[in-house]
């Protein structure tokens, strides 16, 4: 089996092979600034527009709309600051319990210099209250943040109701969608969001490129002050190769997200289904209705994450997981522990997040390999013995 | 991805004497599914003090698994006095280094040690004596300023990594700074203690109170203080030397030291002399 079997990408992708060939000649060949008078940089501000437009076209925007920036945290980032700046005297937020840590961190940041957050609580399926956020809002509203769909376990929410009741309100609503689009369709004529965030490295484009869709008519003001970049919303020189490559998964994206969320949907039902029958006491972590088609999250009871992971990584397998002993925190997830996951099947979790580079051989390989390196080490597992004297 | 040596990956990947002795001499068990990781260790002894079979069970981490092992590997053959001597850094450095935010694992395997040498001596875990400081992982004051001397700690960072005080709420983080400092003698310690005390806790301080501000009061004058007894709010003492002889020794312990007692450790705790036996003879 060649390795390794990479089922983490969720975290990051592999760069397409013809995004990384589109790319290429801006490092070489064409190396100029867009800033600058003379052609040889000039004409790369073509390449730069076709590619804005590339992006534009995946979500059903206007190229106008589409900023480039650094990454998915500096695009959550820019959102809501602008957001604060620009609606001077609004100090409430309104986001989730379970938000990536690019808005979730930035949120505590904020709250602890003046500004009132409010964070929905989501069920044990790790669906939104929505209830919870419509009441919560006041006339000190000044944004509404919620992801579109989690990382962790693959949940996706209701974007289009929430925008819709906030459009009716006037309530800017802004949306993480760095695990979602490209994965699943998003439609910004559709859903009437005001920003939107997307990640380049999610999408097989390189790391380092992000987008921040912003509405036409949105008041915004720049997080990075400088030139007179992206229209004067972003100074800093374009990253040129990877707003190029972004261009070109974005187009890759769009041409096979069907066929693409079919195939990988598929394999990821394989994989949760086979593990689920062959390793007694696991559970699935979110709904199973509405979920991106390439993740799976499943807790296994009595063993520890951090343990399972290293044992896969033995075999060449990639995944991640939402026990404490990974990141050098000591608790489990926080989307896990809002879930009310309990802490003994929390700190087992793992997560598989599938690629359309995946194939059923490597995913039978996943089935075949996980279910005894559980058992070694609940054979380990003081509370596995335990618990099987007692059922 | 956290480094790991080769020897930690190793006693992970292949752990030695895993498993448990049905008929042990020695069990200790600590930790929790809660914590994230626990350890049950079980000894056997050739009935002369000296251990000859070790098996552990651990839910954990790789260094979790791998500290479990080593510890194993580590007191088989040992005397029971010799192990008692192991600290949490012993298994560190048979493992060849544990990285810094992992140490807590070594530290598990310590705890579980002492409470499994306790066990075969017969005699209660001292372990859980002392104020709870951290509420999340359920550690006490004295825990704390065991790591912090015993692994001259200097950050609430660094006593995190070791015994997970902090690494939750973070709503103790102050209480674990002010015990640094008061071990690296940047502050007094704090005199008044929370009104709710255990009656171990109770005698603690109140002995920590006559050494520090009666003992030496006492011992000017010729004289010496010993405690005896606590009975509810009735504390017993022994008064030694010149102030056993003492014509005003009930007034000395009224208004000196019970006056201090009771400001210091509870308002309600009343001191009584037990006389000494020549004075009961005369």
């Amino acid at each position: 089996m060649k390795q390794p079997i990479y089922v983490d990408n969720n975290a990051t992708t592999k760069v397409n092979d013809k995004v990384l060939a589109e790319m290429l000649p801006y490092f070489s060949d064409y190396y100029g600034n867009p800033s600058s008078m003379h052609s040889f940089g000039g004409k790369i501000g073509y390449k730069i527009a076709e590619a804005r437009e590339k992006v534009a076209a995946l979500i059903n925007a206007s190229p106008k709309e589409i900023l480039f920036t650094s990454c998915g945290t500096e695009s959550d980032n820019t959102a809501i600051k602008a957001v604060l700046r620009s609606r001077s005297g609004k100090r409430h937020i309104i986001t989730t319990r379970v938000e990536h840590p690019a808005i979730k961190n930035l949120c505590e940041e904020l709250s602890g210099r003046g500004h009132r957050v409010t964070y929905v609580p989501v069920d044990n399926k790790g669906v939104l209250d929505l209830d919870y956020l419509y009441d919560h809002i006041t006339d000190d509203t000044a944004i509404v943040s919620v992801m579109w769909a989690n990382n962790e376990t693959g949940v996706i929410f209701p974007i289009e109701e929430i925008a819709g009741k906030l459009s009716e309100r006037g309530i800017t609503f802004h949306t993480d969608a760095v695990q979602a689009a490209g994965k699943v369709p998003v439609d910004v004529q559709k859903i009437p969001m005001d920003m939107l965030s997307m990640s380049g490295h999610k999408i097989h484009a390189p790391k380092g490129i992000g987008v921040l869709y912003v509405r036409k008519g949105t008041r915004f003001s720049p997080f990075l002050i400088g030139g007179h970049q992206e229209n004067g919303r972003r100074g800093g020189t374009e990253n040129v190769g990877a707003i190029v490559g972004l261009g070109k998964a974005c187009e890759l994206a769009m041409e096979h997200l069907e066929d693409d969320a079919k195939k990988v949907g598929h394999l990821r039902d394989i994989l949760e289904t086979e593990l689920l029958k062959a390793v007694p006491s696991s559970i699935i972590n979110g709904t199973r209705e509405n979920r991106l088609p390439t993740t799976t999250n499943i807790s296994f009871e009595f063993v520890e994450g951090e343990a399972i992971l290293l044992m896969l990584n033995e075999h060449g397998i990639c995944a991640s997981s939402g026990s404490a002993c990974t990141t050098g925190s000591l608790e489990p997830s926080h989307v896990l522990r809002a879930m009310g996951v309990p802490y003994t099947a929390a700190h087992g979790s793992i997560r598989f997040s599938l690629s359309k580079y995946n194939t059923e051989e490597e995913i039978k390989y996943i089935i075949k390999k996980l279910p005894p390196i559980i058992e070694r080490l609940r054979e380990l597992s003081p509370f596995w013995q335990e618990q099987q004297m007692s059922t | 991805m956290w480094e790991y040596t080769d020897k930690v990956k190793d006693h992970f990947m292949n752990p030695r004497n895993a498993g448990l002795i049905e008929d042990a001499d020695g069990i200790g068990e600590v930790g929790s599914l809660a914590c994230g990781d626990a350890l049950k260790l079980t000894f056997k002894t050739d009935g002369n003090e000296k251990i000859i079979d070790a098996k552990f069970q651990t839910f954990g981490c790789a260094s979790a698994i791998a500290s479990s092992s080593a510890l194993t590997e580590i007191i088989k053959g040992l005397t029971i006095n010799e192990a008692a001597r192991i600290t949490n850094d012993d298994i560190a450095l048979y493992l060849g280094e544990l990285p810094k935010e992992k140490m807590h694992c070594s530290v598990m395997g310590r705890d579980a040690l002492e409470k499994a040498i306790a066990y075969y001596r017969g005699v209660p875990y001292q372990k859980a004596e002392g104020e709870i400081v951290c509420e999340c992982f359920g550690v006490t004051d004295l825990e704390i300023k065991r790591a912090v001397t015993e692994n001259s700690l200097t950050s609430v960072e660094d006593v995190t990594d070791f015994v997970k005080a902090g690494g939750g709420c973070g709503n103790c983080i102050e209480k674990i700074q002010n015990i640094i400092d008061v071990i690296q003698g940047k502050e007094q310690p704090e005199k008044k203690k929370p009104a709710a005390m255990t009656n171990i806790q109770k005698i603690r301080l109140i002995e920590e109170i006559l050494d520090q501000e009666i003992k030496p009061v006492l011992k000017k004058d010729g004289g010496n203080i010993e405690l005896i007894d606590l009975d509810g709010d009735v504390i017993y003492v022994k008064l030694r030397g010149a102030c056993a002889n003492c014509k005003t020794s009930q007034v000395t312990i009224k208004n000196f030291i019970e006056n201090k007692i009771q400001e210091l450790v509870s308002p309600e705790l009343i001191v009584k002399e037990v006389k000494s036996e020549t004075t009961y003879i005369c």
